[in-house]
């Protein structure tokens, strides 16, 4: 069906936000946590089997080749080595990886015939013992006859001939290129007073989880199937991929979670570690473990993030009014294309950040080189649009002579506006960002820093404040994925997350999750709304994650959704089972089903709580006694008490099938304000934070405690990609940091010492109990406002900011060529 | 490859057990004694996850091999305490949400072991000082800090 621009589906919440709930909105200590803080929790390398072997791979030396020659007859005698492959070998037992890009591009678990990045498997061996494994890999000669690389993602729009990496899809690297215009984007800017013009640059970083990814795959020879212990997200989802990836029926494999070291999105969809150790556990007839180590998490773990060049416009009238944003973008993707362009898909949902812009031009063009290929990272582009569109009215801010803070409150979109749509066809839900921006303000002290930093200014120093106002957009659809391919075809428009619910017979409640533990807090997340729906204590429940045997349709965390999708999830499995409480309660204590509510693990008569029966005693009724049921021959009353529930996502429509508008996708809109106080040493190009402030609007908050550690542990994420981390190649392609001696995480060092955190509730009108997402937390809002913050440090000098990460070195070097600039003026 | 024989405590049990010379501390420890509390993080000592106590010294035990620890009396997170009786640390850990995935939180742990043995009562740049070659992706460190305050508090005689 298709549906016009401007269409709302009716909202389906069924549990209105309200006050005096008794679990949900309280800093609960996590369920997940004794075990974790006693060594217990199993994470992929902690899966163990007796008789189990190893897998290490041959990494490729060169960027781009093709394989003229494998030897592996020196590995094949080491003692201990069980079996090596090759790409050919490889590509004999197993299809291409999972992708879905359109048209697809083919990626194998072991390259064949040619290899497009460093770090790219060219054998691998399975042996006793992981020392023996990269033993014999050592042994392994392999001859390459080199190709010409594709570095530079400006001039990858230019490569021909045997530097295109995928010959198959024509004679360029321009993997995808799309233009739309949403809305009257050339009236728009006819109509304009001023245009800022930026070229900006955001750098190749990732998500740099502290566990690599890793896998165990048990092949059962009577049985013919493998079981694969890995800790991957989206196995419920699209985990039968990885069946067809090694050609079996999607029956014969079973997916097990384990508990994930961190993902941030790198660990949204593994499948080359399953299929790895899986080719080889029926190889050897044993389990195998593939587990990647720290070098193969930088160079081959299919998840860097956002490489990108843009040339964005932003047409403004005089008095600060913003008419239409106009971009080109130039992404590197990498040597291959799992996800298409998503990232991009992701960004329209909230291209216009907190701004009245009537109109967007958005310029796309997708290109491939010789690197290790994007995947997710916190904010999966969408972030990056953050820094540009803030970036960019900074800029307005400066050109036009508006304060900074003034020109953002002149175009935010006004509490009474929503639902409010934007160019692209997304939604906002709600929202009211100058409270979000004065609640910030008022937590820094704002007003008073502005005196001190005069002062400190006056005193020779260089310190700066930085604001941005920034989304978080939540709760991700299918519909980013594919809305980009113009092929004509309609692609996935389910996004669902499931809950099952038992209550035993003695009245303990057991969730079942259908998406695992990625390092956030499903496990509290669920315990916390299943003891407000059954008003019983959390010590009452246990939570336990599905396998892909029992499991139901569930897309799992990622896109800050499994809040969200797992409380609808639960209210819906509640909803059934309380039916069925109440009709039975209603029997034991002589009144009607509709008077019923639940107090306390006890059922009662609503008015009248001393007429109540425990949920022990009504569980027990439940199991045993059929034939005592207020109806015997009532279908709804089988014995026991249990339910399912697939929760499909609050609220999508389908996109316009001419990309007129792209439909609601994405439209659970958290807003967050990011506010510090640096000072920048010119000499150094050092800086420290000397404040920092942040507020979120994440709807209605479940546990404020575990937010704040996702907008804190975001923000230095945040700062990472700002300042510190850049996964780079030289123009060999080769990477120059592939360990954590290089490629720098922030340290404590680098952390705000102390983060001030401050809340906003606006809550969803869509969602269960108004609750919005928020994990993917600070990085979204940390890296515009620090660029801010540094550019007005340096402004006694001029310097503008423009590109990413600052570095101590790119910092020294603005001061340097800023102080050039003035002695030649 | 040939194999020496060493004799190791751990968490206060003697353990007899024949290596490798090559054979690293952080695998001897999660593959051959299945103490797989403690984790790897980078295999080359930058990130401190698989940090442990040796003869009451943190060490990276990915960095050492196990016949260095021969004789040695090494301390790991399986030896502070239980979900059911939590070491102050742990308890501290737990109060102040100073974990979100929990990777990087044994080595965090042993560290803090460490810094409340020398300093009881440590401010937050002692406690930023201490911790300052251990990396966590999750939490941006600052209830880490205050966990281990917390930890020390509770150590220190406070409810």
């Amino acid at each position: 069906m298709v549906q016009n621009r401007g269409y709302i589906p009716k909202s389906r919440q069924r549990e209105k936000p309200r006050e005096g709930l008794k679990y949900i909105g309280k800093s609960m200590k996590r369920v997940e946590d004794p075990r974790i803080l006693t060594g217990k929790g199993v994470y992929a390398d902690d899966i163990s089997f007796p008789e189990m072997a190893h897998v290490a791979i041959v990494k490729s030396s060169h960027a781009h080749a093709r394989i003229k020659r494998i030897d592996t007859s020196k590995a094949e005698k080491l003692p201990g080595v069980l079996a090596v492959l090759t790409g050919a070998q490889a590509a004999e037992i197993c299809g291409p990886l999972p992708t879905w890009s359109s048209p697809p591009v083919f990626q194998r678990v072991i390259a064949h015939e040619r290899v497009r990045h460093v770090g790219e498997a060219v054998a691998a061996v399975c042996a006793e013992s992981r020392y023996i494994a990269e033993d014999a890999c050592d042994l392994i000669e392999v001859e390459y006859e080199p190709l010409p690389v594709v570095v530079d993602p400006e001039e990858a729009l230019n490569s021909r001939g045997d530097a295109v990496l995928h010959p198959e899809h024509g004679n360029t690297n321009l993997i995808l290129e799309s233009k739309f215009d949403f809305g009257p984007v050339k009236e728009d800017f006819a109509a304009a007073d001023h245009v800022v013009k930026r070229r900006l640059r955001w750098p190749r970083s990732g998500g740099t989880p502290m566990e690599t990814n890793g896998a165990t795959a048990v092949w059962d020879e009577g049985s013919q199937r493998f079981t694969i212990h890995v800790n991957s997200s989206m196995y419920n989802f699209v985990g039968w991929m990885i069946a067809d990836t090694l050609k079996i029926p999607h029956h014969k494999l079973n997916i097990v979670p384990t508990l994930a070291g961190g993902s941030f999105g790198a660990k949204l969809f593994l499948y080359k570690q399953p299929v790895m150790a899986a080719i080889f556990a029926k190889i050897v007839g044993r389990p195998v473990k593939y587990l990647e180590d720290r070098m193969e998490a930088s160079l081959t773990n299919d998840a860097h993030a956002s490489d990108r060049v843009y040339y964005a416009e932003l047409a403004c009238k005089k008095d600060g009014t913003f008419l239409s944003f106009r971009q080109r973008i130039i992404d590197d993707y990498g040597a291959y294309f799992q996800y298409g362009v998503g990232q991009h898909g992701n960004a329209l949902a909230q291209v216009v950040g907190p701004y009245k812009i009537n109109s967007v031009g958005v310029h796309v063009q997708a290109v491939l080189t010789n690197k290790n290929q994007q995947g997710a990272y916190r904010g999966f582009g969408s972030e990056v649009a953050n820094f540009v569109i803030e970036r960019m009215v900074d800029a307005a801010a400066e050109e036009l002579k508006i304060d900074f803070l003034e020109i953002r409150r002149r175009n935010f979109i006004q509490p009474d506006q929503f639902p409010y749509l934007i160019p692209t066809g997304n939604m906002y839900d709600s929202g009211d960002y100058e409270k979000v921006l004065d609640e910030t303000l008022k937590i820094l002290d704002y007003k008073g820093w502005q005196k001190k930093v005069a002062e400190m200014r006056k005193a020779g120093r260089y310190v700066g404040i930085g604001i941005a106002t920034t989304h978080e957009r939540s709760v991700f659809s299918s519909t980013e994925f594919w809305m980009w391919n113009l092929d004509g075809k309609i692609g996935w428009t389910s996004s669902p997350d499931s809950m099952s619910i038992k209550i035993d017979p003695r009245g303990r409640i057991y969730g079942t999750l259908h998406s695992p533990f990625w390092g956030n807090s499903p496990e509290t997340v669920a315990t916390q709304v299943i003891a407000e729906q059954f008003q019983v204590d959390p010590s009452n429940i246990e939570i336990t994650y599905s396998d892909t045997d029992k499991g139901l349709h569930s897309t799992g965390p990622g896109g800050s959704r499994f809040t969200v999708m797992v409380t609808g999830a639960i209210v819906g499995a509640a909803a059934i089972l309380k039916k069925k409480i109440y009709k039975i309660a209603a029997h034991m204590l002589e009144a009607n089903p509709d008077d019923m509510e639940m107090r306390d693990g006890h059922v009662s008569v609503k008015g009248a709580p001393q007429k109540k029966v425990s949920l022990q005693d009504l569980a027990f009724h439940a199991y045993y006694m059929r034939l005592s049921m207020p109806d015997p021959e009532d279908p709804d009353l089988t014995s026991g008490l249990d339910a399912t529930y697939v929760y499909d996502h609050p609220v999508t429509t389908l996109p316009d099938p001419k990309r007129e508008h792209m439909g609601i996708f994405y439209p659970i809109m958290g807003h967050m304000c990011h506010s510090m106080v640096v000072e920048v040493d010119p000499e150094t190009g050092q800086f420290t934070f000397l404040d920092y402030a942040c507020v979120h609007d994440s709807g209605v908050m479940i546990n404020p405690m575990t937010l704040e550690g996702h907008m804190r542990g975001g923000v230095v994420n945040g700062i990472g990609s700002a300042t510190s981390e850049h996964y780079y190649y030289d123009k060999n392609g080769q990477p120059t940091n592939t360990l954590l001696t290089d490629y720098l995480l922030p340290s404590i060092s680098e952390a705000p010492a102390n983060m001030k955190c401050g809340h906003v509730e606006t809550p969803s009108p869509f969602t269960e109990y108004g609750i919005k997402g928020g994990g993917e937390g600070g990085r979204m809002g940390t890296p515009p406002a620090l660029a801010q913050a540094i550019e007005d440090a340096l402004r006694p000098l001029g310097v503008k900011i423009t590109e990413l990460p600052l570095t101590q070195k790119r910092i020294r070097q603005l001061v340097r060529e800023a102080q050039t600039k003035r002695a030649a003026d | 490859m040939n194999k020496e024989k060493i004799t190791v405590t751990v968490n206060g049990r003697k353990h007899e057990k024949e290596v490798e010379p090559r054979r690293l501390l952080s695998d001897f420890i999660r593959e051959d004694l299945r103490l797989t509390g403690t984790h790897v993080g980078c295999e080359h000592g930058v990130c401190g996850t698989c940090t442990v106590l040796v003869n009451g010294k943190s060490q990276r035990s990915c960095l050492t091999f196990a016949v260095m620890a021969d004789g040695a009396e090494i301390q790991t997170i399986e030896g502070l305490g239980t979900a059911e009786k939590m070491h102050p640390l742990q308890q501290g850990f737990w109060e102040k949400h100073g974990l979100q995935c929990g990777f990087c939180t044994p080595g965090m742990l042993m560290t803090a072991v460490e810094l409340l043995k020398e300093n009881p009562n440590p401010s937050v740049d002692e406690v930023r000082e201490a911790l300052s070659g251990n990396l966590c992706r999750c939490t941006g460190y600052q209830t880490i800090v205050e966990s281990i305050q917390r930890g020390a508090e509770i150590m220190r005689g406070g409810k």
